[in-house]
């Protein structure tokens, strides 16, 4: 256990750097000038000259990368471009509302998704079934921001009872108020995340229902409860830890339409306008955390798979359980 | 089964009604009048909080006269009063200014305004490392002295009449602060109380004001990146004003309403079809003449704001002394247009690129041209580009023939003047008027000057000057005493009431 869990420490780390390196060089490659952002109408030859200087470009690559990777094991980001503020102090703001965010709503999609997706699959042949499946369908085509609009205009300027968008001035400062402010949007993405998964785990459930082990299990006398508890579910997991590892990994980032939307100052939202000025250091940045949530959200997924499937695991001489060798 | 579903749903039920419960409705403080605190609606955030460091027009609007003071400020109908200079004088050959400062002004920082304060602000303005937009209009300062704590002596290289207006721009900061991109400390009659990147910026007023405090105690500026959000706050009374509409489509939800109350004012902000006056075919005259009677700006400024914005037919706004009517100049005049092309050897047309930036309005301005000019024969292909491509290839490269743009800064003909800006306008006679309107003796001088050296522009179609925004404040009907015309987006907050 431990070997694995070096080995897997060293390839996120690994992972991470290589990750970064290449972000770092395709950046200055892209085409764009970080300091057009700080000119205005009329600026002088001289002002372009000295903006380009204040970003700093005049350096060589491998030295900026070097200086940059310094800053990252002392864990300082560094400082924006535009803004002049530190980039960690930032981020650690922003992520104050899109953890909650996306963790909410991902804990609801769940809750939502996973049994109505068992059911779709075990009825698919009723007409309920059948509904759920082309519900979920819907929820797939229609655009995430019209959902969101959809849900401000009944519940925001009708009814009156959540606010339309924004996030309270002292954070959490306020439990309820935070609340209530991210009740809309975590819906909104809910819904969503929610359709995608009740669609992986209905196939996911529908492979087992036809499976020859099932049907043995049944036929040596189990109830079909007993059967999917003990046989079925454990099986159709694995393929849906995997969905769910990503869509959490890509709502993370992939909020950014419902943070505009809303009015929400989230992480997506920043990195947008990072990218639009091309600020390097907030890019930078936010991909670092942001690859690091995916790599480690892919671990967890990966390690919840091995709980659920004994064939994943490994022993001590790298020999499968089952007899097979991994390499 | 059912039992279950209907525990779940009582219990989702009972959660909804919780959350409904709590403090429902806006979410704008109940306090009136001099402990109110605003909150206003906005799409421009600083970038930073020092405008000589690319800080951008948010620090216009956030900040100057709020937060930072100048020598002079610009009033909400364009005349310049005297602000921290109390009295000033030029000398007979005007290259000596003496400014008196007003006495008693502290900093928010406990500090007493000095002459010193005045002297590093210009600097700052001037210095080599500024991104300040004023920094040529001051280039003929030629030093500052500080003689005594009060008085300030400016000594310029030339004439220039517009110092008083161009020192209005100039904050003036405390010499001993630091850090200008993250923290103030400025003489105005509010301080800064937090600013949340991305989200808002809030002030609190300042009791140590020397002049008339503030009418509210707390401005909070809320950002938004989208105007549909933007309405919506405005709707639900999350902010209680918007400082400039930006969707004409969103205004007939607050016209009818008794809530809101929507002004129409005057802006700076110009849209532009600028040809490169020194590529072919926009170097010769009547092709640019051509164009500019192609198009029907009439239709595409009703067609985007309906009964709102005016047409000016150039680059000079209404608020700007030296304003004419010259929208009979080059006249929508399809026939017209048709004849100059023939005249200047184009009878069947011509085509060319039209560098579209990809954000509102130029989108849509463009593809009205592109259909205006057709029905003359000329083929416009629409090259759609982002704000950052636009300064590289037109405004630094001038590597374009014709683009769209919207121009913010009032007083700003003067950009014709200078044969090597992006739209290479060149006419000797016009930057020689503009030079001596510059280094003229008295406003009425300076006025005739430019008002000739405009009709000039105007009569050479250097540009075409689609229309000039307009200006629409949307509030609720309990605010009074904000400004109503967005001169370079400037928004002083301190005589705002809330009942």
């Amino acid at each position: 256990m431990t070997t694995y869990l070096l080995r897997r420490l060293l390839f996120l780390v690994v992972t991470l750097f290589l990750a970064m390196a290449v972000l770092f060089v395709l950046l200055r490659l892209l085409p764009g000038d970080p300091a057009n952002a700080l000119l205005s109408l009329g600026a002088t030859p001289q002002q372009i000259a000295a903006a380009q200087a204040r970003v700093g470009a005049d350096q060589p690559v491998l030295t900026q990368f070097g200086t940059w990777i310094g800053q990252l094991v002392r864990l300082d980001f560094g400082t924006s471009y535009i803004s002049d503020l530190p980039v960690g102090p930032e981020i650690a703001a922003r992520l104050v509302v899109t953890v909650p965010l996306t963790l909410i709503a991902f804990l609801l999609a769940v809750i939502v998704a996973v049994p109505v997706g068992f059911i779709a699959a075990c009825r698919s042949r009723r007409w309920y079934g059948l509904a759920l499946s082309a519900l979920s369908q819907l929820g797939i085509a229609v655009p995430v921001f019209w959902i969101g609009v959809l849900l401000i205009t009944a519940f925001a300027l009708q009814l009156r009872v959540l606010p339309a968008g924004g996030f309270p001035r002292d954070d959490w400062a306020d439990p309820l108020d935070a609340i209530r402010s991210l009740a809309l949007p975590v819906i909104t993405v809910a819904i969503v995340m929610s359709a995608s998964i009740t669609r992986y785990v209905r196939s996911a459930v529908l492979d087992v229902l036809g499976s020859d082990y099932l049907r043995t299990s049944r036929a040596l006398g189990a109830t079909f409860s007993s059967a999917m508890w003990h046989h079925g579910l454990r099986n159709a997991s694995v393929p849906v830890i995997s969905i769910l590892g990503i869509e959490l990994a890509t709502t993370f980032l992939g909020a950014v339409v419902v943070e505009n939307v809303f009015a929400l100052p989230g992480l997506g939202s920043m990195l947008l306008k990072a990218i639009a000025q091309h600020d390097y250091p907030d890019i930078q940045g936010i991909l670092f955390v942001s690859t690091f949530a995916v790599l480690v959200i892919g671990f967890l997924a990966d390690l919840a798979q091995r709980l659920v499937d004994p064939r994943l695991r490994e022993n001590v001489s790298g020999n499968l359980s089952d007899g097979g060798r991994r390499s | 089964m059912k039992r279950r579903i209907g525990v779940i749903a009582g219990i989702a039920l009972t959660a909804t009604l919780a959350l409904a419960g709590c403090a429902a409705g806006g979410s704008s403080s109940s306090a009136t009048g001099t402990n109110a605190t605003i909150e206003i609606g906005s799409v421009y955030e600083p970038q930073n909080l020092d405008n000589t460091a690319g800080g951008g027009q948010g620090v216009t609007e956030a900040l100057s006269g709020n937060v930072y003071e100048g020598l002079f400020k610009l009033t909400d109908d364009g005349k310049v009063e005297n602000l921290l200079a109390k009295d000033y004088t030029a000398s007979a050959d005007g290259l000596t200014y003496t400014f008196t400062l007003q006495s008693g002004v502290k900093f928010h920082s406990g500090a007493k305004l000095t002459s010193e304060d005045v002297k590093f602000s210009i600097e700052k303005v001037l210095s080599d490392k500024s991104q300040s937009a004023r920094k040529s209009s001051l280039a003929p300062i030629a030093s500052v002295a500080t003689p005594d704590d009060s008085t300030v002596v400016i000594t310029l290289s030339g004439r220039s009449i517009s110092l008083p207006y161009n020192l209005s721009y100039v904050s003036i900061y405390n010499h001993a602060a630091k850090n200008f991109t993250k923290n103030e400390d400025g003489t105005g009659p509010y301080e800064l109380d937090q600013w949340k990147r991305g989200s808002s910026l809030s002030l609190k007023r300042f009791d140590g004001y020397w002049g008339t405090k503030a009418k509210n105690a707390e401005v909070v500026f809320n950002y938004f990146a989208d105007a549909t959000a933007l309405n919506n706050a405005l709707l639900t009374n999350a902010v209680d004003i918007v400082t400039s509409e930006q969707s004409p489509d969103a205004l007939s939800q607050f016209t009818d309403n008794k809530d809101y109350t929507v002004t129409d004012g005057k802006s700076t902000t110009k849209l532009l079809l600028a040809f490169n006056d020194k590529v072919a075919p926009f170097n010769n005259v009547l092709v640019r003449k051509a164009v500019s009677s192609a198009i029907d700006n009439k239709k595409l400024l009703s067609s985007i704001w309906g009964k709102y914005g005016t047409l000016t037919g150039s680059m000079v706004p209404p608020t700007d002394p030296w304003y004419e009517d010259l929208t009979s100049v080059n006249p929508y005049d399809p026939s017209l247009a048709k004849q100059e092309l023939a005249q200047a050897g184009l009878p069947n047309g011509f085509a060319f690129t039209l560098d579209t930036p990809n954000y509102d309005p130029h989108p849509a301005a463009a593809e009205f041209i592109k259909s205006e000019l057709a029905k003359v024969g000329v083929t416009v292909t629409i090259n759609t580009i982002t704000a950052d491509e636009w300064y590289s290839k037109v405004y630094k490269a001038h590597d374009f023939v014709a683009t769209l743009q919207e121009h913010v800064n009032d007083r700003d003909v003067v950009f014709y003047a200078n044969p090597d800006f992006y739209w290479g306008y060149d006419n000797p006679q016009v930057t020689q008027w503009i030079d001596e309107a510059e280094q003229a003796t008295s406003t009425e001088e300076q006025t005739a000057l430019l008002k000739k050296a405009n009709e000039q522009i105007v009569a050479d179609a250097a540009s075409d000057w689609l229309y000039l925004y307009p200006q629409i404040v949307v509030a609720s009907s309990k605010l009074s005493g904000y400004p109503v015309n967005g001169l370079n987006s400037q928004f002083y907050a301190y005589d705002i009431v809330k009942k």
